[in-house]
């Protein structure tokens, strides 16, 4: 039964939730299961929470290998929760913790530029995938390493600059406008033809799972 | 005198970049912390000792700032602030120049967010550019924050007929119908014009299916250079114009200090940015020549073999 | 300097000029009137002394395809409802139910000329009457015949969706169906998935464990669910080699999806022993914190293997190339079309889009999951049919201007769309 009722659940609310795409006396209930996952996934914080204490407890009792990072990770999450939850500093119970108080302060002050750091690695990655993955290696490779010059020049002032001087009529050839028509248009054929795979490849993901025959995800039958 | 300092910097970027050049000519591998040094160089330089360059907007740019510019005055304007601290260096001068637009034409600016981390963001428009440009403009009246509401597309898809619904209060908890600029909103057909900002799930692409292609209500965005590629297939028959990336927010910026001549001060972070994107650009285009040698090289090698 | 404005969408300038030159003119001798006048006699408002006119052609019709809880109201603005110099300062829409007191349901902007009318009850009957409102005066438009609204049970607009769901969904089902008969169908080889075995032999070989990452999303998203299907048979292959697996995640309840289907993959094994609940962790829904968590696990335990299945972000990069850095063989998939480059370029084997959805049936072999993948070819077939016909007609249209023919491709065209 650990596996049936699941599967229940999972197939009458898929069914419905078609059903409540193209019959409008079904609408309210698409939109209730929407609100039933976010009311249960609110709830799953605390699953998420406590396992998150539980690993890092353990690790800190038993002074497991690199338990020093579990303190940072401890302290981090019990003073933001504090903060939050107690609207420290804010200057009463209903005010909003974005705008004021220690929360906000840790927010801006700590976890944006954190944040920020993390995703200016990016720039970093980029360069390093580049210079491993673009490499004429063939005929389809050197024209994606052309693109990819393009794309690159045109992104910047110098694209501007360097194909300013071509006359209204070959404006097309301009370096940025020559980007953003490999962008909009082979790169937009491609684009949308993944994308219609996916489309379809969800469709037919969602029918398994609707009728049953994918149900890897529901763990096995203990009983 | 003034550019002296970039000049040195570029040059000795140039040096290094020929230098392993040769390295890669003699067969010799260029190490992944090296490429992160040049370009840690090339992207702190520029942001030190800045140079900004006037960019000339490209039409998918020209037609969102169109689409804001012709709108007649006291339209609505839905603001959906999903973006988070990692994408706010580059969605964020979006954010700002586009309120600063919106509100500069006298336009109702209503904003939400789907993201948790977006009702910060908003505060930080909020502070910038509302309270700054606009003191005189009224909360409720002019603009209204109505806050994050969790759902993701489920939120669209209930607020796409019953705006109420998922919003009855504003993010300073004042219901929805005594908010002023909220009288005779009941769905999101009742805006003039929705401008997703983000680059994530759930944005613009929810914003097109959920809600701009049934209601008809024309979608412009401003997201993250990464995802933009992905959404110009929605331009122009599913969006009014999009802002991709740096380039794309710098553009706007330009544009709208041309034709605004009492923001001729405003501050550009977009178009200050765009300096250290140039010269990691070329960095990386030199890089790849470099790899590119070192391949070459090597497959003569193993051709004489 | 006032706000450049573009002229495109904008009104012919000659007729504009036509409309501006009388309406400049009457308003400076309106104003040379009252300057001349100042002092000795009083100014006369010639507009107020007017009558406003009221909104006209008001009518309530049922809201198409609702559940019988709307009405749609359009009329024609008042004629005094003019843009700028216009008298109307707003109109107020009343509503009167069963005969009873007409009460104000909407203060609406002027020019405004539709409005819909929600949270009725198909059990009522409804009346509304308009009033456009000037600064000193009001005019009320006809009351409307009673209306009520009307259910219905299937939104027709949207035909042409619900043929196609019917078609692809049927599809896959007779392939499914098909397939169980007995009929062998042909699926094409994916690389990336070819490669699992030999990606969880090669950790078996090193002793280092294997890292898998299903994304960033809930369970919400397929993306998760299907990575979480392709989870099941790498745990199996796991518990088979006796291998570690870690698998930090970033939403509890994959958390607790995960650690069932771990489970259910050593149980299969005949390993239930081995099973622990640390072998999944939940880290953070902060995208960048789970990030920085994950690349120092890949750091500290160098893992031999990595996956990275499931719906990924701007992180997809950081993620991949730091396991690069750590020399892992990596097999990557998505279904984010942003992120595939990153992977292609990072990454050993990257399922692209659709072969993410496909890997669950293609590595179970089993043939009511493989009858749904031929299935989706069908649907494949309609959208190349589609675009195959509507560029050619598209392009001949333009070429030799043929008027059938851009009505053939609108035609072809609205087949796709779906409106409200």
């Amino acid at each position: 039964m650990r596996r049936e009722i699941p599967l229940i659940i999972t197939i009458s609310v898929g069914f419905l939730a078609i059903l409540s795409f193209f019959s409008p006396p079904f609408e309210p209930l698409g939109e209730d299961f929407t609100l039933f996952f976010d009311i249960i996934a609110v709830f799953a914080f605390f699953l998420g929470g406590g396992n998150l204490m539980r690993v890092h407890i353990d690790k800190l009792i038993k002074r497991k290998k690199d338990w020093g990072f579990s303190i940072v990770t401890l302290v981090g999450f019990l003073v933001m929760l504090v903060a939050g939850l107690g609207k420290i500093g804010a200057e009463s119970i209903t005010s909003d913790i974005t705008r004021e108080g220690l929360f906000s302060t840790l927010y801006y002050n700590v976890h944006l530029p954190l944040g920020s750091t993390m995703y200016a690695l990016l720039a970093f990655f980029v360069a390093s995938a580049s210079y491993r993955a673009f490499r004429a290696k063939n005929r389809e490779a050197t024209v994606l390493l052309i693109a990819a010059f393009i794309i690159l020049l045109g992104s910047t002032p110098i694209g501007q600059m360097l194909t300013n001087w071509m006359p209204e009529g070959m404006s097309i050839l301009e370096i940025p406008n020559l980007a953003v028509w490999i962008m909009s248009s082979p790169n937009l054929a491609g684009q949308r033809a993944i994308m219609i795979g996916i489309g379809l490849g969800v469709v037919s993901m969602s029918l398994r799972l609707i009728l049953g025959i994918e149900r890897t995800y529901l763990g096995k039958d203990s009983g | 005198m003034g550019n002296i300092g970039p000049i040195i910097v570029l040059a000795l970027i140039a040096a290094g970049l020929v230098w392993l050049l040769l390295r890669a000519l003699k067969g010799q591998e260029v190490d992944r912390r090296v490429i992160f040094a040049f370009i840690l160089v090339s992207v702190a330089a520029p942001l030190l000792m800045p140079v900004t360059f006037k960019a000339k907007p490209t039409p998918i740019v020209r037609a969102l700032f169109d689409a804001i510019d012709e709108l007649p005055e006291g339209s609505r304007v839905l603001l959906s602030f999903d973006f988070d601290p990692p994408m706010s260096p580059e969605v964020q001068p979006m954010a700002d120049v586009i309120t600063r637009h919106v509100l500069a034409k006298k336009h109702q600016a209503i904003c939400m967010t789907l993201w948790a981390t977006g009702q910060a963001q908003f505060n930080i428009t909020m502070n910038d550019v509302i309270k700054t440009d606009f003191p005189n403009l009224v909360e409720g009246v002019d603009w209204v924050n109505m806050g994050y509401k969790a759902g993701n597309e489920g939120v669209l898809n209930v607020i796409r007929t019953d705006f109420k619904k998922m919003f009855p209060t504003d993010a300073n908890s004042i219901p929805f119908d005594s908010i002023p600029i909220l009288r005779g909103v009941r769905s999101c057909g009742d805006f003039d014009l929705i401008i997703s900002l983000g680059g994530g799930r759930p944005g613009l692409k929810e914003w097109v299916l959920f809600v701009g292609d049934p209601t008809g209500v024309p979608i412009g965005a401003g997201v993250a250079a990464v995802v933009a590629p992905q959404l110009y297939p929605y331009y122009p028959r599913q969006l009014v114009g999009l802002l991709g990336g740096v380039k794309g927010a710098s553009e706007y910026e330009s544009h709208f200090r041309d034709n605004y001549e009492q923001y001729r001060d405003m501050p550009t972070p977009a178009m200050v940015m765009m300096g250290p994107q140039t010269v990691a650009h070329i960095v990386i285009m030199a890089f790849i020549v470099i790899g590119n040698v070192l391949f070459f090289l090597a497959r003569r090698k193993e051709g004489q073999s | 300097m006032s706000p450049r404005r573009s002229t495109t969408g904008a009104r012919p300038p000659v007729l504009c000029s036509c409309l501006l030159i009388p309406l400049v003119f009457f308003f400076l001798f309106l104003t040379n009137s009252a300057s001349l006048a100042q002092g000795e006699t009083e100014v006369v408002d010639t507009t107020a002394t007017t009558p406003l006119a009221p909104v006209t052609s008001l009518l309530a019709q049922d809201f198409k395809y609702d559940d019988g809880d709307k009405l749609m109201l359009t009329w024609v603005p008042s004629i005094d409802d003019i843009p700028v110099t216009g008298r109307v300062t707003a109109y107020e829409v009343y509503q009167i139910c069963n005969n009873g007191e007409p009460h104000r349901i909407a203060e609406l902007l002027p020019e405004v000329s539709t409005f819909r009318v929600e949270e009725l009850h198909r059990d009522s009957s409804y009346q509304f009457y308009v009033l456009a409102l000037a600064e000193d005066a009001s005019a009320q438009s006809v009351v409307t015949a009673a209306i009520t609204p009307e259910q219905e049970w299937l939104k027709w607009n949207w035909l042409n969706l619900m043929v196609m769901t019917i078609v692809v969904c049927g599809a896959v089902m007779v392939f499914i169906k098909t397939a169980t008969k007995g009929r062998k169908l042909f699926v094409r080889k994916i690389a990336g998935l070819e490669a699992v075995d030999e990606a969880i032999g090669r950790a078996t070989e090193m002793g280092r464990p294997i890292l898998y990452i299903p994304g960033i999303n809930d369970m919400d998203d397929v993306q998760t669910l299907a990575s979480l299907t392709i989870l099941g048979h790498v745990a199996e292959q796991v518990a088979n080699y006796d291998i570690k697996i870690r698998m930090p995640v970033a939403r509890s309840l994959v958390m607790t999806a995960a650690r069932e289907t771990i489970k259910a993959g050593y149980q299969t094994a005949g390993r239930p022993d081995a099973y622990t609940d640390d072998m999944v962790s939940y880290i953070t829904d902060e995208q960048f914190g789970y990030v920085a968590a994950v690349n120092g696990i890949m750091v500290r335990e160098k893992p031999a293997t990595v996956f990275l299945l499931g719906a990924f972000f701007a992180e997809s990069l950081i993620l991949a190339e730091t396991g690069n850095s750590v020399g892992a063989i990596q097999i990557a998939g998505t279904a984010r079309p942003a992120q595939l480059p990153f992977f292609i370029a990072a990454c050993d084997f990257t399922l692209i889009g659709e072969e993410l959805f496909a890997a669950s049936a293609y590595l179970s072999d089993e043939p009511k999951a493989l009858g749904s993948l031929k299935g989706q070819d069908v649907g494949k077939g309609i959208a190349m049919a589609a675009i195959i016909i509507g560029v050619t007609l598209t392009t001949l249209a333009t070429l030799t201007g043929a008027e059938w023919m851009s009505s053939a491709t609108e035609l072809i065209r609205s087949w796709f769309v779906v409106t409200d």
